[in-house]
């Protein structure tokens, strides 16, 4: 397929090396991601160094890195660093690795396998905010549906605090999270291990390689770029996902179940704090930065294999 | 032996994934048809007397209906856009090459990085400067601008899998590149599309945060907003979220139900977002 739309691109040389054709077919798009995207970024920078509070308009002013510093000091900075990076971490690597488990076994078709994987896929279109609280109401201390059924097994012998706990509150933050993701990732490596020639698999058989050896000698080399891809992406993806935290817990108790998205939109909505959530928001972007950096030279990594 | 087992706990992961997937939807159905008395109570399957008097609720007492139109409004009308605005860009990205192609590639592909939570602010007073905050315009003109790059990315990839020849052909037919687009390679390109619509709709409808900035006015609020709105800070209703948050699922289930097909090949396509 590469190979005939060079072809195209040389047949139609004179046209196609005109930059004005499709400039033309661009600029809706160029023009709505400039106002809509990029705009707002050189906006909240410049806003992250104003005293800027929506319930104080008389006293807008430059105040330097005051909002930084505020941010840095803030009583519960390291709680929802830690929580972040947390955040992160184990919803990730619970939800690559179950995502990885459930499309190996679904690979292979078997009985029903369409109608399984329309089931377990269906968490990919819900709202995070509304999961988030249909996960409230499960995990609710007292009235929560977990908590009895726990009880009622005996795997507990009194009430887990869930939401009222601060770190209980964050595992069932996380536990929410993971149900969420993991979509994603079955789909995205179901499609990866569809990609992998079938020849690569028959020599492998062929040289005597056991089932789990191919898998890891060959299948999980192969997919190596998209898997690496979908791991970057998901983390940017994650960092900026505070939708389920907003539905279970709005940050609480005592704002101790908050990562730094959350923060952020706690910070513009309802402190109306907009110079500090701005520079909340730029700390951000600098440190989704260096993941965009990954990203990129992972992107031609795989444009690169596809060769 | 071995065969046995693995087959078991194939059987055993699979079964298990399902139910953890499923349970909370089927919790939260049943908590919807529970008699608002006895919302609290642990049974686990459907009582004989199930009633609907939580979704009447929501639709006499709460504007439900109305936000539900609003977000059907929003969510169709940026989808169409995004669309077609998304496609003019992919139709450029795939048939032609020129420079910069690379430096245009990397403006869509770096916006994916950028949380859009930090648009809040800026876009508030941009709009606000417009005389549009309040509308379903403004979210409508937000989530188009917030969604066409990963639109135009992933049209790209559907639009590369299908052979430029047609598109000569349609030019030697008398069609400008413009109408070859819309007239031959749109319906060849249509389930990869429709892939795509649904993916904007699906987002569109799922968007909280832009809205609850954007909008004020109780009829001008979109499903999540008014539903963030429901919930009281001291005290929630749970019959009546339980039966709003059904309905607020079920457009987003049918539309993803309708996609499944497309869902695989549309993701490995080259969708950047989740």
């Amino acid at each position: 397929m590469a190979a005939s739309i060079h072809k195209l691109v040389r047949k139609d040389g004179k046209k196609s090396h005109n930059i004005l054709a499709p400039l033309w077919f661009l600029i809706p798009a160029l023009i709505l991601v400039a106002i809509f995207i990029y705009y707002p970024v050189f906006a909240t920078a410049n806003m992250s160094f104003k005293n800027y509070k929506l319930f104080d308009q008389g006293h807008i002013f430059y105040n330097g890195f005051t909002n930084f510093r505020e941010i840095f000091k803030d009583l519960h900075f390291h709680r929802i660093i830690q929580n972040t990076v947390l955040w992160v971490t184990v919803s990730l690597f619970f939800q690559f690795t179950i995502g990885f488990i459930l499309a190996l076994y679904l690979k292979s078709k078997f009985r029903f396998s369409g109608l399984y994987q329309g089931i377990i896929f269906i968490p990919w279109a819900l709202s995070g905010f509304l999961m988030g609280l249909v996960w409230k109401w499960i995990f609710d201390d007292s009235l929560g549906v977990l908590n009895d059924m726990m009880l009622k097994t005996h795997l507990i012998s009194k009430p887990i605090p869930w939401l009222s706990n601060p770190n209980w509150a964050m595992a069932a933050v996380i536990i929410a999270n993971i149900w969420y993701g993991v979509t994603f990732f079955v789909i995205m490596i179901l499609a990866a291990l569809q990609g992998v020639p079938h020849e690569i698999l028959e020599a492998a058989e062929l040289d005597g390689c056991s089932k789990a050896k191919a898998l890891f000698l060959v299948i999980v080399p192969y997919i190596r770029p998209t898997l690496i891809l979908i791991v970057l992406l998901r983390i940017i993806w994650i960092t900026n996902f505070p939708d389920i935290i907003f539905g279970m817990t709005s940050g609480g108790p005592n704002e101790q179940t908050h990562i730094l998205s959350s923060w952020l939109v706690q910070k513009i909505t309802y402190d109306q704090d907009w110079g500090s959530g701005s520079a909340l928001g730029l700390i951000m972007l600098g440190v989704l930065f260096i993941f965009t950096i990954f990203y990129l030279l992972a992107t031609r990594l795989e444009e690169e294999s596809e060769g | 032996m071995f065969k046995t087992l693995g087959k078991a706990t194939k059987v055993a992961v699979l079964s298990i994934w399902f139910i953890f997937t499923v349970f909370p939807l089927y919790w939260m159905a049943l908590t919807s048809i529970r008699p608002v008395r006895e919302v609290t109570k642990k049974f686990y399957y459907p009582h004989s007397n199930s009633t609907l008097d939580s979704y009447r609720t929501l639709f006499k007492q709460y504007a439900f209906g109305t936000y539900i139109r609003n977000s059907f409004i929003v969510s169709l009308a940026a989808s169409a856009f995004v669309i077609f605005i998304g496609l003019l860009g992919a139709y450029a990205l795939a048939r032609y090459k020129f420079k910069g192609k690379s430096q245009i590639m990397l403006v869509f592909l770096i916006t994916q990085m950028i949380p859009g939570l930090i648009a809040l602010a800026p876009l508030y007073l941009l709009l606000s400067k417009v005389h549009l905050l309040n509308t379903l315009y403004a979210l409508i003109l937000c989530y188009v601008g917030a969604m066409v790059p990963f639109a135009t990315i992933m049209l790209r990839g559907f639009l590369q899998r299908i052979p430029p020849e047609l598109d000569e052909a349609a030019l030697i037919d008398g069609c400008n590149r413009f109408t070859a687009l819309f007239r031959v390679v749109f319906p060849v390109a249509l389930p990869g599309i429709a892939a795509t619509f649904i993916f904007a709709f699906v987002q569109c409808w799922n968007e909280l945060f832009l809205a609850m900035v954007l909008i004020d006015s109780d009829g001008n609020k979109t499903f999540p907003v008014a539903e963030r709105s429901f919930i009281g800070a001291y005290y929630i209703e749970w019959g009546g979220l339980a039966a709003s948050v059904m309905i607020g699922i079920i457009p987003t289930v049918v539309m993803f139900g309708l996609m499944s097909k497309f869902m695989i090949s549309g993701l490995s396509a080259g969708i950047v977002k989740g």
